[in-house]
């Protein structure tokens, strides 16, 4: 196991960028820690904080000098391997007709800085979507083959972090090509990959000794500490228990609650609902197919023939949850959610879905 | 078992470019539009109950069954009602324009599974397009097959579609049953709702008897109900669904109805594989 001290950051940041990846990291945007690309470590949210529950988020200054002292914000790492814009294909008049291209997707290097253990699961979770069904996706399939993952161990848990239930955290075990554990003065760095190997071997390392070692792992037992303390989630059969109850009280219940905002599809790592609508240029010769990110909260989201089909809230939460938490099973072979609590600390009214499943469940 | 057959797997937002043949008036609001392809292009393979994304720039897509003969790939009629926009704009286009074609998507009614068997086709109104492709294969090969039945069910005698072939799928061995909810004058055959086609016909052999059928859902669920009590297996019914189709590979989430996304594991379902979750409202 390596060593790489704090001010080598820059140098590992520097490296990348001259090897023409757009590094991509926590940042402080809009008092939140977004994901968004950073040219140096000043860039990153050193000596913060997080505090989250349901239906609330706020940033705090840490007593010490952390670089990734929090667990996860609004954003994930999905909106730059599946873009909530992109453009799918063209047609452009002809003499008589139409001519209809698909672009090639750009060629952008991203090289993710700070991605935890359940972010990793995510998007291997939307690499089943995406990547192993009968279509493949072109822009995410370009990007994600492009991408350098520098993961984070997670130090710390928020109230609504729920990893350890979905079985995607605390500890990052593969899936990336770094994983850095943060200590006083620096980083324990594991390898996961011969790129990985490769970009360390050109930083200022050293062999990480006994006491290193040691304040990595207590570090990372803070964090299994803290998770263990949260409420969690019971998937004992958990997709015959949801789908087998579509007519619960329950459903009711949090309808009475629940806005159709959309956000907890927003904030979702897996969620990938889109929309694919025309943009036309004025003369209507030149028209671009947009996808777009969209919600199965989105009243129109099932219109279909004159009606919509998830008519009222309560049929959309359902199908939201069930799709979540069940019916991915079936299509993907995995739960759709890894236990991030993103949809809960960012739910206007706190809805948990811990809360609901054990609702259903009975306890 | 259904197997989704994509010529264009790798790039499945590039559109053929195809042009209409020929457009036939069938009756108020529907018309079957023929789309050939452009230059030495060829054809489409594809299997009975699939479906094309028609996509007319600056308008959109719309889902529609294919309902020609699979022996021909070269010309494909589109039977097609005005239901939105993009319907609405398609009925205004002149033969020799230009569309956008994607697909062919979907599973497929499993003809393959009737050599030996009887098969009931139950269709009601626009239901019969998706399975008219089944009749040309079928009777493509009617050695293969024992009865062939095809229970057809409209709203008035002039809603009737396909009559003009009626004669010659009858000749080739297609026994056809007609009902319309409500009669006029002229019209000399069975009044009612198409279960009650079901109800009479003579079923020797429930378990070797296949039973495809396609219109709205509340028809289909009837008619599914009244073949469990003729006697007819659970896993001998297919259905065609529809939903919202938007991208029609799986990946925008629009058409989902319980685990299944009807563009991919669908249109054409098996019953026993959705039926826990065909009479839950608003799923």
């Amino acid at each position: 196991m390596d060593f790489l001290p704090s001010d080598e950051l820059d140098s590992l940041i520097a490296t990348l960028r001259r090897d023409g990846y757009r590094v991509v990291a926590p940042t402080i945007d809009q008092e939140a820690i977004v994901y968004d690309e950073i040219e140096s470590a000043d860039d990153l949210p050193r000596g913060w904080t997080d505090r989250q529950e349901a239906a609330h988020y706020r940033l705090e200054r840490r007593g010490d000098d952390a670089y990734f002292g929090y667990v996860v914000g609004p954003h994930s790492w999905k909106r730059f391997l599946f873009p909530p814009q992109a453009i799918m294909a063209t047609a452009d008049r002809t003499g008589d007709g139409w001519e209809f291209q698909t672009p090639r997707p750009d060629d952008v290097r991203f090289a993710f800085l700070g991605v935890r253990a359940c972010e990793i699961a995510a998007i291997e979770v939307q690499d089943r979507t995406f990547l192993h069904g009968p279509y493949v996706d072109p822009i995410y399939a370009q990007r994600r083959k492009n991408a350098l993952l520098i993961a984070v161990n997670c130090t710390q848990a928020a109230s609504t972090c729920f990893c350890t239930s979905m079985n995607t955290g605390p500890r990052c075990h593969s899936g990336f090509d770094l994983a850095l554990t943060e200590i006083a003065g620096g980083f324990t760095v594991e390898v996961g990959s011969d790129a990985g190997r490769k970009l360390l071997d050109r930083l200022t390392t050293t062999a990480a000794d006994q006491t290193q070692q040691d304040a990595a792992a207590a570090a990372r037992q803070q964090a299994v500490d803290e998770v263990a303390r949260n409420k969690g989630m019971d998937t004992t059969d958990i997709r015959d228990l949801l789908l087998g109850n579509l007519e619960h009280a329950r459903w009711d219940d949090v309808a009475s609650r629940c806005l159709s905002c959309t956000n907890c599809t927003m904030v979702c790592p897996t969620c990938f609902c889109a929309s694919v609508d025309e943009v036309t240029d004025l003369r209507e010769e030149h028209v671009e197919r947009r996808r777009q990110w969209d919600s199965c909260f989105n009243v129109d989201f099932s219109y279909m023939n004159g009606g919509v089909i998830r008519n009222d809230t309560r049929s959309r939460y359902r199908q939201w949850l069930t799709h979540k938490l069940a019916s991915w099973h079936d299509q993907f072979g995995v739960s759709g959610c890894v236990g991030c609590g993103r949809c809960i600390t960012w739910c206007p009214v706190g809805i948990d879905l811990r809360d609901e499943v054990a609702a259903i469940r009975g306890s | 078992m259904n197997r989704v057959a994509n010529c264009n797997r790798s790039d499945p937002w590039l559109a053929h470019t195809v042009r209409i043949d020929r457009v036939t008036p069938e009756i108020p609001g529907v018309a079957t539009y023929d789309l050939i392809f452009e230059g030495d292009a060829g054809g489409l393979s594809f299997q009975p109950g699939q479906f094309n994304m028609l996509y007319l720039p600056g308008v959109g897509e719309c889902a529609i069954s294919i309902s020609g003969d699979p022996a021909d790939g070269s010309r494909l009629p589109h039977t097609i009602r005005v239901a939105g926009n993009v319907t609405q704009e398609l009925a205004r286009l002149p033969v020799g324009a230009t569309i956008g074609l994607r697909g062919p998507f979907g599973s497929h009614w499993p003809v393959e599974e009737c050599a030996g068997k009887d098969v009931i086709l139950v269709a009601g109104g626009i239901g019969l397009p998706p399975l008219r492709p089944v009749i040309y294969r079928l009777l493509a090969g009617r050695a293969q097959y024992g009865r062939l039945s095809l229970l057809y069910g409209s709203r008035t005698p002039d809603t009737l579609l396909y009559t003009d072939q009626f004669d010659e799928w009858r000749s080739r061995g297609l026994d056809i049953e007609v009902t319309v909810d409500r009669t006029n004058d002229g019209w000399n055959g069975h009044v009612g709702v198409v279960t009650l086609l079901l109800e009479r016909l003579a079923v020797p052999r429930p378990e070797n008897t296949l039973l495809f059928t396609c219109g709205p859902e509340v028809m289909m669920w009837y008619v599914l109900q009244t073949a469990r009590s003729r006697g007819l297996p659970a896993e001998n019914f297919w259905m065609s669904l529809e939903r919202n189709m938007n991208c029609a590979i799986g990946l925008c989430g629009h058409c989902q109805f319980g685990p299944e996304f009807i563009c991919k594991d669908g249109p054409v379902l098996r019953f026993d594989r959705i039926a826990p979750f065909l009479k839950v409202e608003q799923l």
